[in-house]
């Protein structure tokens, strides 16, 4: 951020003439403004190809007819706008509150969800420059602002006085808690090995291509560890065979029955959301982060800053076409075994790696 | 310090965009309500009650448990990060601490505090 | 810049305490006081101890919150809860409290007009952040770490025997 502003200033551009407050509160608007963004339209892409992959897994072919409306393109666009005429037409909905809702709380809810998710992506690394925030405690950082979300949760369903709703919200707020232990203490493994919490530092460690990836360090620990995490996060995220607080056979919506209109889009796109959220978190944790898998192959062409984004992005695409995997192929679980699997699996397994990890690099 | 400000920027920035869309969502979309609209969902049939009812205990037992470990998660961080320099003896420190711990989720385990009845 | 940061943060700090303890309605409190922790998380940051900032975040406004909004939900406190009714020793507690604590409050002031400092500013870099927590936790502090375990120990006990002493009756031998 300080170069920046350095180079701007020093630049002959009108923006030379500002004062160093000044062009930091603009660079702040500008990337919190480029990364909220980036975000949100990644989860409609998401959105997408949730709808896209789900089909296709089910012989079936999903979106097709919503497309740029050129005649001869018709077949070929695969209905890729599918997702954003669903968000035009939530935008063009009726925003129903019930009676008994508590109108305030209603309103705020999905505004902390949201942000709680959407201010998690600042510390993300999308590049070694690409950070809106390179926090000392990054790791730490977001596990901080995510448990913000629960909250955001629980005031959905209270406010909307809806048995569902409060049912829904309740169990997803049970579940998120639960699986927050193993989640925040498997990354542990990881930062023990690096020493730092810093998410570029936890990255470059790893930099060298495909083989200096944690997930292959310390086999079979650091896997056993990534299959923690990722199942853990899968859970928070309350994705499927983890979805039970939307359980859609029992509990109509869960906590975001009484929504409609943009609203309960915005539950939406955050679910999408915080799923790149884990993607990217666990390929910087886990997959090598921005850099290249490829290492110094190629004369170090992949190597090159300007691929830092689209390597982890692509990492965070498949750790994304794994979650989504996991929903169509898996059956949902009953709510005993979602707490054993939390408190008598991950968790104990998650002490275990910590301390083969700890023995590991003793000896 | 700057990088505490672009976070509560990027959280302004959020709440600004869930603002906009909320605000076009009112502007765009109808306004009609009516009496049977505004009715709590209840698969179809108007409802009895309002959720007035106390919530399971398995929820507070949940809660509890959660934020007790997770204040020993909190322990670890530090740890994990100094480990390399602490060394034998950090992990020798950390076991006694677990070992403690461990008891505490041997006792919740037999008790049945884990399980959802 | 410092300065600024601080003052807003402190007057969100106080006026959401203000505004969780005179309004009715339970969730309300629960969500001003956390607004008032994520300000004082703020403070803490302002202090360089950046460690301390995300365990009260951890802690407090994620944990102890979703805790309280927990009990909320199972005793079912709605907006409509009758004044609570204080007992008389928990208003010489209370009151006993408030005393204290605004003896504590003129105590720092006074010292700190009289020019001792009576609360030590970390400097920059130390102290605050996670590796020189950990180092210190797990060399000098050693014994009050262990003895947090046994603590924790306790307090994990006492939840469940207090919770399960209801919630389960014998089961009839077979």
């Amino acid at each position: 951020m300080q170069e920046l502003i350095q180079a701007v200033q020093n630049s002959q551009t009108f923006l030379s003439g500002l004062s160093e407050a000044a062009l930091a509160i603009i660079f702040f608007v500008l990337f919190g403004l480029v990364f909220a963004t980036v975000a949100a339209v990644c989860a409609l892409v998401f959105v997408y190809l949730e709808r896209k992959i789900s089909a296709h897994m089910q012989d079936r072919l999903g979106p097709m007819e919503v497309n740029t409306g050129i005649p001869l393109l018709k077949n070929i666009g695969h209905g890729w706008a599918q997702t954003l005429a669903d968000a035009f037409k939530l935008l063009l909905k009726e925003d129903i509150v019930p009676n008994a809702a508590d109108r305030r709380l209603h309103l705020i809810a999905p505004f902390i969800l949201f942000c709680a998710v959407i201010a998690a992506f600042s510390v993300m690394p999308f590049g070694e420059k690409l950070v809106v925030s390179d926090m000392n405690i990054g790791v730490f950082f977001v596990l901080a602002i995510t448990s913000f979300s629960v909250i955001g949760v629980i005031l959905a369903g209270w406010a909307s006085n809806n048995k569902w709703s409060l049912l829904g919200g309740m169990r997803s707020a049970a579940q998120i808690v639960s699986y927050e232990i193993p989640s925040g203490l498997v990354v542990l493994v990881i930062v023990m090995q690096v020493g730092s919490l810093r998410f570029n530092d936890i990255v470059m460690a790893q930099a060298g291509g495909i083989l200096h990836w944690h997930i292959f360090q310390f086999f079979p620990l650091n896997l056993i560890a990534f299959i923690i995490s990722f199942l853990a996060t899968l859970a928070e995220a309350n994705r499927a065979p983890f979805d039970l607080p939307e359980a859609e056979s029992e509990l109509t919506a869960g906590f975001a029955t009484e929504y409609s209109g943009f609203k309960w889009a915005i539950f939406y796109l955050s679910e999408y959301a915080n799923m790149f959220l884990i993607g990217i978190f666990l390929s910087a944790l886990f997959l090598g982060g921005w850099t290249s898998p490829f290492g110094s192959l190629f004369g170090g062409f992949f190597d090159k800053p300007g691929w830092q984004p689209v390597w982890i992005i692509l990492k965070a695409v498949a750790i994304i076409f794994l979650q989504m995997w996991l929903r169509w192929t898996l059956p949902r679980l009953r709510v005993d075994q979602l707490m054993y699997t939390s408190w008598k699996v991950l968790t104990p397994f998650a002490f275990v790696t910590i301390f083969g990890v700890g023995l590991w690099m003793l000896f | 310090m700057e990088k505490i400000i672009a976070v509560l920027f990027m959280f302004a920035v959020s709440a600004l965009l869930a603002l906009i869309f909320f605000t076009l969502n009112r502007l765009l979309g109808p306004r009609k309500e009516s009496v049977v609209k505004s009715v709590p969902f209840e698969t179809g049939r108007a409802p009895i009650t309002l959720p007035t009812h106390r919530m399971s205990i398995k929820f507070y037992m949940i809660a509890i448990l959660f934020v007790l470990f997770d204040v020993e998660m909190i322990f670890f961080y530090p740890w994990a990060v100094v480990f390399r320099k602490l060394g034998i003896l950090g992990l020798i420190e950390m076991g006694i601490f677990i070992l403690v711990l461990f008891l505490g989720l041997v006792y919740a385990w037999k008790k049945g505090a884990l399980e959802w009845e | 810049m410092q300065e600024i940061l601080f003052f807003v943060l402190a007057a969100v700090a106080v006026l959401s305490a203000l505004g969780m303890l005179l309004n009715k309605n339970p969730v309300y409190s629960v969500l001003l006081l956390i607004v008032t922790l994520f300000s004082i998380a703020g403070l803490y940051v302002l202090l360089n101890a950046s460690f301390i900032a995300a365990v009260h975040l951890i802690v407090y406004a994620g944990a102890i919150m979703v805790l309280f909004l927990f009990v909320i939900m199972l005793l079912d406190i709605r907006a409509d809860v009758e004044h609570i009714n204080l007992k008389r020793l928990s208003r010489i507690l209370a009151l006993l409290a408030t005393f204290i604590f605004l003896g504590e409050t003129f105590l720092i002031i006074w010292m700190s007009l009289k020019g001792k400092a009576a609360f030590v500013g970390l400097g920059e870099g130390i102290l605050g952040d996670v590796p020189s927590v950990g180092e210190l936790l797990f060399t000098k502090y050693l014994l009050p770490f262990e003895i947090a375990s046994v603590l924790l120990l306790v307090a994990i006990v006492g939840a469940i025997i207090l919770a399960k002493r209801k919630l389960r009756p014998e089961p009839p031998a077979a």
